[in-house]
């Protein structure tokens, strides 16, 4: 399913495809890229868009953003996504980069923007915590101010991809006393600092994807705050908008059915009654595929019309999770007894997989995907957020 | 239906649960599986001493004489346990088929090993590209003098690196997919000829692919009658494998449970929340609803009933389907807890995908169960 483009967007169409097919890291294209890359592997498609100023499609041009129009933007995600390639690290780009320019001051634009788009500043979130997850508006960590300083302890949890981290924003308390929501600020720590102590937490694909982070006494420049004291939970809610926008996933799940087709297409003979019923289960995921994707298409022509969009990044983030979730369960489903295998991290050579490379990721992105219906807002908490905004319950 | 435990019975359950609560809580547990080897002898041993490794086998081939009913019983145990070490391939697989095929002496000769723990054994059925199917069997069997050498291929046969012995399913005649012609084979796992490329389980064991170039193997049984040994096999397999699984339905909700009454967000405990609660009794029913129909197949299988293979079929759907509805929910419930290898929920979780993937997964047995219907 396309838009319905305009000549002009339809080059610029072709011009993406074009750019990605002959600029896309043959290095790149490893078994699971989100485990088998190094840090700088995975920064080497970043660097790439950067120099063609294509990094920040979100940015107002100001920024460092391309200017795209609404439209543009959905092209180059939909092109990006279906040919595969590796998206730039959402908690940089998507998501602290637009608080900055938002809400931060000129000092703060200037020092962090150009490195986030450079990629020379690695981001990771500090929002969960222990005692907070679901509701994430009773974070305890705390921030004391000294002088010129901040001093912060806490616990932050489920930290992605903290241990490549340059810098972490943080969600901490100012304001004991206050409401909840009212005593949250905004901070912007330098993992670096003294005080600061990553430890991984492995998850059940055996892979070190999170951690946890904690915070010791840790001394934060003030001039760190983004916005204003006790405001940061405006600001957090901002972000978390930016974080589900992209969560339907169409490209990506579009091109794990390819696979999938494939896979069944060379693991289950015709004439075995199992072919149709792969053919039955697939024919439902793209269904749903389809609805979702007019739907995306609904919204996308109505936002280019000015039409605030409201919650559907919620409906986007729990179809889209689910659906994949579904695909990568087929998926280890097509390769049978091959599935009982599991790599083991760190990936290495030496270890030996049966069956043929296609399945040899089956079972952990079949694992690794349970988390999509838990995190960024969990989706018991995506149906409670359509319930009350949209439904008026 | 509800089963009656005998003395016996009862006695047997609570001195297996006794023993794994002993040794076999979680943290021991998941020493014994990033052990280099990744099962433990010394556990092998402590099951052959409770008279585990003996339960099931007749009295006159050396057992204790409980059958299919006290196969559940440790199955369902070692299911809320997680136990790695091999109990359905040695005793339930290898075992049975020696009980059921073997001659006087291939009895004396195995059966004495198996029930001390002294041998562990697997059955070696799998072949590449032969999905569930028993009867897709290429690799061969050839006869010469009073033995049989034997060529192919097998893959992903669990325990294989543990196993002293394999038993292997090889053509003697007909072709690839063809009834007849399939007959068993004893192998030494180190014989010349044997070859193995090992690797790990999502479920924390081993298993490996194997290639057998000229190996010797003794028959067991007649040639030709291995296909219908292999279906008998695999009904008391999904009968031991559909226990385990219950049993680990049992642990997931109650870990669920208690969690959702101890974790608090929002100012309240999450199993204060509707639609919480609402997973869970469905959570619950599921398990219900397969813990009878693992002891309604289970007694089924203790009286040899007509249509057992149909029904064998039909509970290794529902109860698949239920364990993972159940598996899915608890890693839910739990949040990011449930998805990390140091809670045991995930481990459950991937131990029922496991059992979901052994002897088929459910989606095949119900097109099984189907065409059995059509039939009848
Ligand atoms: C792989 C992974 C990566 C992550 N990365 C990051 C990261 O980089 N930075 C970061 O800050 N966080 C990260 N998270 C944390 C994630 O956002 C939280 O796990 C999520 O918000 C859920 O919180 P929790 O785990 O504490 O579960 P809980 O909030 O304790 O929830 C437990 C269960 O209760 C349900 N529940 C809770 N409240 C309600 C309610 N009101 N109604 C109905 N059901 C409810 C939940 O849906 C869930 O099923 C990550 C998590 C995972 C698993
Ligand atoms: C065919 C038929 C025969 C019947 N026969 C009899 C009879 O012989 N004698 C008799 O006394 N009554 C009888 N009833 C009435 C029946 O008991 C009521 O319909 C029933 O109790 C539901 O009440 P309600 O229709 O007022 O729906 P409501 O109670 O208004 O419920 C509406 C919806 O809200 C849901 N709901 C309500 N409360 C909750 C809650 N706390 N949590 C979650 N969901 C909730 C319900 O499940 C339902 O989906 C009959 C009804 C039918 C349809």
């Amino acid at each position: 399913m396309e838009l319905a483009l305009s000549p002009e967007d339809a080059a610029f169409r072709d011009e993406v495809r074009a750019f990605i097919a002959e600029n896309y890291p043959a290095e790149m294209r490893v078994p699971n890229p989100e485990t088998d890359l190094t840090k700088e592997q995975s920064l080497l498609w970043h660097r790439i868009l950067h120099k063609k100023g294509w990094i920040a499609p979100l940015w107002p041009k100001e920024y460092g953003g391309p200017g795209w129009s609404i439209t543009r933007r959905f092209i180059f995600e939909q092109e990006t996504s279906r040919a595969g390639t590796l998206p730039p690290l959402a908690f940089s780009v998507t998501m602290v980069g637009p608080v900055i320019y938002t809400f931060g001051n000129e000092a703060q634009k200037k020092k962090f923007l150009p490195r986030i788009l450079s990629g020379e500043d690695w981001w990771c979130q500090g929002y969960s915590e222990p005692g907070s997850g679901s509701d994430l508006a009773t974070v305890r960590t705390k921030a004391v101010r000294d002088g010129d300083h901040y001093i912060v302890n806490g616990h932050k949890t489920w930290t992605t991809l903290a241990q490549h981290a340059d810098w972490i924003f943080c969600l901490v308390r100012t304001d004991p006393n206050a409401k909840p929501q009212s005593g949250i600020s905004f901070l912007l720590i330098d993992m670096k600092s003294p005080g600061v102590t990553v430890r991984p937490i492995i998850t059940i694909d055996g892979s070190h994807e999170v951690n946890d982070v904690f915070l010791e006494n840790v001394r934060v420049p003030a001039e760190n705050l983004i916005g204003e004291e006790n405001k940061g939970w405006t600001y957090a809610k901002f972000l978390l908008g930016n974080e589900r926008t992209s969560m339907a996933g169409i490209g990506r799940s579009t091109r794990y059915i390819n696979k999938l087709k494939q896979i069944v297409e060379a693991e289950v003979p015709s004439d075995d009654p199992m072919h149709l019923d792969f053919q039955r289960e697939i024919a439902l995921v793209e269904l749903d595929v389809l609805a979702l994707e007019a739907t995306e298409l609904r919204v996308v022509a109505q936002m280019a019309r000015g039409i605030d969009p409201g919650p559907a990044a919620s409906l986007f983030k729990i179809r889209g999770t689910e659906i994949f979730q579904r695909i990568t369960e087929l998926t280890h489903r097509a390769i049978g007894s091959c599935g009982l295998a599991l790599r083991e991290q760190p990936v290495s050579a030496n270890h030996f997989m049966p069956g043929h490379e296609y399945g040899h990721t089956a079972a952990e992105k079949y694992l690794n995907s349970r988390k999509l219906s838990i995190y960024g807002g969990s989706n018991e908490i995506q149906r409670n957020i359509i319930a009350k905004a949209v439904l008026g319950l | 239906m509800d089963i009656q435990f005998t003395e016996e019975q009862e006695l047997l359950r609570s001195s297996i649960q006794r023993l794994l609560r002993d040794q076999y809580d979680f943290e021991a547990r998941r020493k014994i599986v990033a052990d280099e080897q990744g099962f433990s002898h010394r556990q092998w041993a402590a099951f052959a001493e409770l008279g585990l490794l003996a339960a099931p086998f007749a009295e006159d081939a050396g057992g204790l004489g409980g059958g299919p009913l006290s196969t559940m019983i440790i199955a369902h145990e070692f299911g809320r346990h997680l136990v790695v070490e091999p109990f359905v391939e040695t005793v339930v697989l290898a075992g049975g088929l020696i009980e059921r095929l073997g001659d006087t002496v291939q009895k004396q000769a195995f059966i004495p090993d198996i029930v001390d723990g002294k041998k562990i054994w697997t059955l070696a059925w799998t072949e590449k590209g032969g999905r569930f199917d028993l009867a897709d069997v290429t690799t061969t069997a050839r006869r010469e003098s009073d033995d049989y050498v034997l060529s192919g291929g097998k893959t992903a046969v669990i325990a294989a690196p543990w196993a002293d012995y394999l038993v292997v399913s090889a053509r003697t005649s007909g072709s690839r997919k063809d009834h007849g012609g399939v007959s068993l084979f004893v192998v030494d796992r180190r014989a010349a000829g044997v070859d193995l490329q090992s690797f790990k389980t999502i479920d924390g064991r081993r298993a490996a692919e194997i290639s057998l170039r000229n190996v010797r193997g003794q028959l067991l049984g007649k040639e030709g009658e291995g296909l219908a040994a292999l279906e008998a096999c695999r009904d008391r397999a999904i009968g031991a494998l559909c226990a385990e699984a219950v049993g680990a339905m049992g642990e997931l909700n109650s870990a669920t449970l208690e969690y959702s009454k101890t974790r608090k967000q929002f100012g309240t405990t999450i199993g204060s929340f509707q639609v919480l609660q609402h997973r869970m009794v469905d959570m619950f029913i599921a398990h219900q609803e397969a813990l009878s129909l693992m002891q309604h197949l289970n007694l089924s299988i203790s009286g040899g009933e007509a249509g057992l293979s149909r029904l064998a079929s039909g509970a290794k759907t529902k109860i698949g389907y239920a364990a993972k509805f159940v598996a899915d929910q608890a890693v839910q419930l739990h949040g990011g807890m449930g998805m990390t290898d140091e809670l045991n929920v995930g481990h459950y979780f991937k131990r029922i995908s496991s059992i979901n993937i052994q002897f088929g997964d459910p989606a095949f047995h119900v097109l099984r169960y189907a065409r059995f219907g059509a039939a009848a």
